[in-house]
């Protein structure tokens, strides 16, 4: 497969669609395609049709139309054992008859591999992801955080090109999903494999993806690097779904190049970037980040700025969140870092704020 | 930590009391509580179960019966050398005058003659045909009795008679157990009975293969019902369980008489197989058939040789099982053989198989599947040695239970099985009802008992009682 490592296509979804029930589509037209050793991500709500898409390539479910190519062959008539593709599931899936190094050991004897070689094979996993001990223990004496690393390294023992992860820190707590994050994709970047990466998890995504794949009502919404999804959403739904999330609801003015001159639901005006309205007169949602906001800003003279009632402080340590009544919004967030001049703004009191043009998206309504 | 290991002592309550008292009186009365919840179910299983059974077993070695009605004979007898060849003395005749006169006055000696009679056949006539004679013997006066009773039968100067009286005098037997195992008491130990008499431990071998059999084929039948019902949609399994359920609302009685109406001689299966064999598609194809199902038998006949070869040591056992189809498209016989009884008692058991196997199935998660053919596994592979081996707690469950019932099986065995197809609770049913031996009864009821009771103790050590699931 070294002749085609280069491609940019190594997996394609070509006008994919799934239906269920045959009355309502889950998937719908769906067009993707994955590099070699791309680190993808599917992150959507529940229901969104990711989780589906990862089990049309896995083989678990045939696609109602259209193909799916692996390598640039059509996988749909090939069945799931013969795919070679890895895959860790949610809740692991690990086999709890057998012991870990037999679960390890388990696709290497369904190819037929001689024993001296899977037993080292094993071995060489085991310790790779630093659990050479406990080759002899089952599955229930492992820690949830051991059990993932043991799914992981099951995927990846029988050397397969792509890896597909459905939610798979979902059941972990916080602090080791964040460490188990760093090293799926330092395990991934080191074995220079293609990851296919389903979850609801936004920081999960953002963290460990090359591009990921925004999902709701069967399509993708935005794909697009991290930096790219966070900064730039292409609609309101992937403004909202990542990060957190100021909206203002209101008509466009003007649009005069780069700015659109917004009139508010109060009449207050505000100056935004255009990204998918194009004529005056139509209805957006304008989204800023919070920690995009300034507080009294000195933007120049031309600016616009709003007036602004605080409702509420709070301290979170490393950052004041601040929650403000603006344009008719009581949900106006704020985040400001904690320095040592920041002012701490008073509930009650009343404040200007402003942001840079293009900063504030106006998006669909 | 480190407070607690340095104190000595018991550790202490607020109040001073040791923890471990004042915890055992707080949960003193949940204890009581609970405990006269469960006091009706306790006391009736203990009056109506547990205590007869336990005069059951008791039954099966008491013998107070001689040593009651004849206690001066029985004591008399002690000197009685048994190889004598020759029959008692005159004083144990006198004793026996004496004792006979008091258990005529009781109406005694016919019941000990019943009993005597399940050792000697003769005795009970003997000894109603002395009673009515006892009732004019004169104790006072100077008779010989040995003359007198010689008089009366000489059947009472037969030493084998007083060998029996001898060997039964004392107040517990091993007699019934020795009987229940085809062996007889005798005054220097025991022998076993002569091989035209010899059926119960034929019978107990019959029970065992047969109820393994049931089980290995309620096995078979049930795991991919079971498997249906545990990964079916909710609504088609809901109507499969109903299906597996309907057996359990409808008389076991009822549905064994079904069957006997299903398979007897010029029953419904054998008419459709009538019925076939005369149409077209039938005359073409029974030379086939029957070509091919010589060859299996021709086979299966060879297994049951080795089979009987190896199960000799334990008497022949009758596999004919097979015999019956060598001669074609006969009427088969159905009914009142091995073959009856396996398919009724199949049939009726199965639920017992499907419930375990579906309760611990259902908690299989089918990812496991899913992950071993993402693995590389085939759809055998991935059942094989993933699914199969999570179910076996399942088939373990059902296993002993199907196989625990089949054991102490009685109606089916009596309506469908014949003379060839029952089980050794049919033999413990007609001592109990018709030849009224209960003590040969109990003995061989001892003997199932414990053999049930071995059994799960070798399921235990082997499997482990612990991997057996009845769902969770």
């Amino acid at each position: 497969m070294s002749q085609s490592s280069t491609r940019a296509d190594f997996v394609v979804f070509d006008r994919v669609q799934k239906s269920y029930d045959g009355e309502t589509l889950v998937v719908k037209d769906l067009n993707l395609s994955i590099g070699k050793g791309e680190f993808l991500t599917m992150l959507g709500p529940s229901g969104s049709g990711k989780t589906t898409c990862l089990m049309m390539l896995a083989g678990f479910e045939t696609a109602t139309h259209g193909d799916i190519l692996l390598d640039g062959k059509p996988i749909n008539n090939i069945s799931p054992h013969k795919r070679g593709i890895g895959m860790v599931f949610q809740n692991y899936a690990l086999f709890p008859h057998m012991t870990i190094a037999e679960n390890l050991s388990f696709p290497l004897e369904v190819r037929k591999m001689g024993r001296s070689e899977r037993e080292e094979r094993v071995q060489r996993a085991l310790d790779l992801v630093q659990m050479g001990e406990f080759g002899g223990r089952r599955p229930a004496q492992l820690s949830g955080g051991q059990q993932q690393r043991v799914a992981l390294t099951r995927a990846l023992v029988f050397e397969p090109d792509l890896v597909l992860m459905d939610e798979p820190l979902g059941a972990l707590d916080k602090q080791l999903r964040e460490t188990m994050q760093f090293e799926i994709k330092r395990i991934a970047d080191d074995l220079g494999i293609t990851v296919v990466y389903v979850t609801h998890d936004q920081t999960e995504a953002l963290t460990m993806s090359d591009r990921v794949a925004v999902f709701e009502d069967g399509r993708i919404q935005q794909l697009a690097p991290p930096d790219e999804l966070y900064e730039a959403p292409k609609n309101s739904f992937v403004a909202q779904f990542i990060g957190e999330n100021n909206t203002l609801e209101g008509v466009v003015q003007e649009i005069n190049g780069d700015v659109a001159l917004v009139k508010l639901d109060d009449d207050s005006l505000i100056d935004a970037k255009p990204v998918n309205v194009s004529a005056a007169g139509e209805r957006t949602t304008v989204s800023i980040r919070p920690e995009r906001v300034e507080i009294n800003p000195d933007l120049g003279a031309d600016a616009h700025t709003l007036k602004a009632d605080v409702l509420e402080f709070i301290y979170m340590g490393d950052v004041f969140r601040t929650r403000l009544r603006v344009a008719g919004n009581d949900n106006f967030i704020v985040k400001t870092r904690n320095r040592a001049d920041q002012a701490r703004l008073e509930p009650g009191t009343q404040v200007d704020i402003g942001w840079l043009p293009q900063d504030c998206r106006a998006l669909d309504a | 930590m480190a407070d607690q290991t340095a104190q000595a002592g018991p550790v202490l309550a607020a109040d001073g009391t040791p923890l471990k008292r004042s915890l055992a009186r707080a949960l003193r009365l949940s204890k009581l509580r609970a405990l006269a919840l469960i006091a009706p179910l306790l006391i009736f299983v203990l009056v109506t179960f547990i205590a007869p059974i336990a005069d059951m077993l008791f039954r099966s070695v008491e013998n107070q019966i001689v040593s009651e009605t004849l206690p001066r004979t029985t004591a008399a007898l002690a000197d009685w050398d048994t190889s004598s060849g020759t029959a008692p003395d005159e004083p144990v005749f006198r004793a026996l005058a004496e004792d006979f006169q008091i258990a005529v006055a009781n109406k005694d000696h016919t019941k000990l003659g019943s009993r005597l009679n399940y050792e000697k056949t003769g005795i009970s006539s003997l000894f109603r045909k002395t009673g009515r004679k006892a009732k004019k013997f004169d104790l006072a006066a100077d008779t010989n009795w040995k003359a007198e009773f010689e008089d009366i039968d000489e059947d009472w100067l037969d030493p084998e008679m007083w060998q029996v009286i001898k060997t039964y005098s004392p107040a517990l037997t091993s007699g019934y157990f020795l009987n229940s195992i085809d062996r007889q008491k005798t005054s220097e130990g025991s022998e076993w009975r002569p091989d035209n008499q010899q059926i119960y431990l034929k019978l107990f071998w019959r029970t065992l293969v047969m109820s393994i059999v049931i089980t290995c084929t309620c096995i078979l039948l049930g795991y991919p019902v079971a498997w249906l019902l545990a990964n079916l949609p909710a609504r088609s399994a809901n109507l499969l369980m109903i299906l597996v359920l309907l057996p359990f609302w409808t008389s076991l009685l009822v549905r064994t008489s079904a069957w006997k109406v299903m398979l007897q001689q010029q029953g419904v299966v054998n008419d459709t197989l009538v019925w076939y064999h005369s149409t077209f598609v039938g005359k073409m194809l029974d030379p086939v058939i029957t070509f091919l199902l010589n060859i299996a038998i021709g086979l299966l006949n060879g297994l049951l040789w080795v089979w009987n070869l190896l199960s000799g040591a334990w008497g022949a056992v009758d596999v004919e099982l097979f015999t019956y189809a060598v001669a074609g498209f006969e009427r088969l016989a159905l009914i009142n053989n091995v073959t009856g009884t396996i398919i009724a008692m199949t049939h009726i058991l199965l639920p017992f198989m499907i419930l375990p196997l579906y309760s611990v199935m259902a908690t299989i998660s089918p990812v496991y599947l899913r992950a071993a053919k993402s693995m590389g596994a085939t759809n055998w592979t991935a059942f094989w040695r993933v699914y199969f081996p999570q179910s076996i707690p399942g088939i373990g469950a059902g296993s002993i239970l199907v196989f625990i019932l089949a054991i102490g099986y009685y109606i089916t065995p009596e309506i469908v099985g014949g003379t060839k197809g029952v089980f050794i609770s049919n033999r413990i049913a007609y001592h109990i009802s018709s030849s009224l031996n209960w003590g040969l009864a109990a003995a061989l009821g001892a003997i199932l008992l414990a053999a049930v009771l071995l059994l799960y103790w070798a399921y235990d050590r082997i499997v482990g009682i612990d991997n057996v699931k009845l769902g969770g």
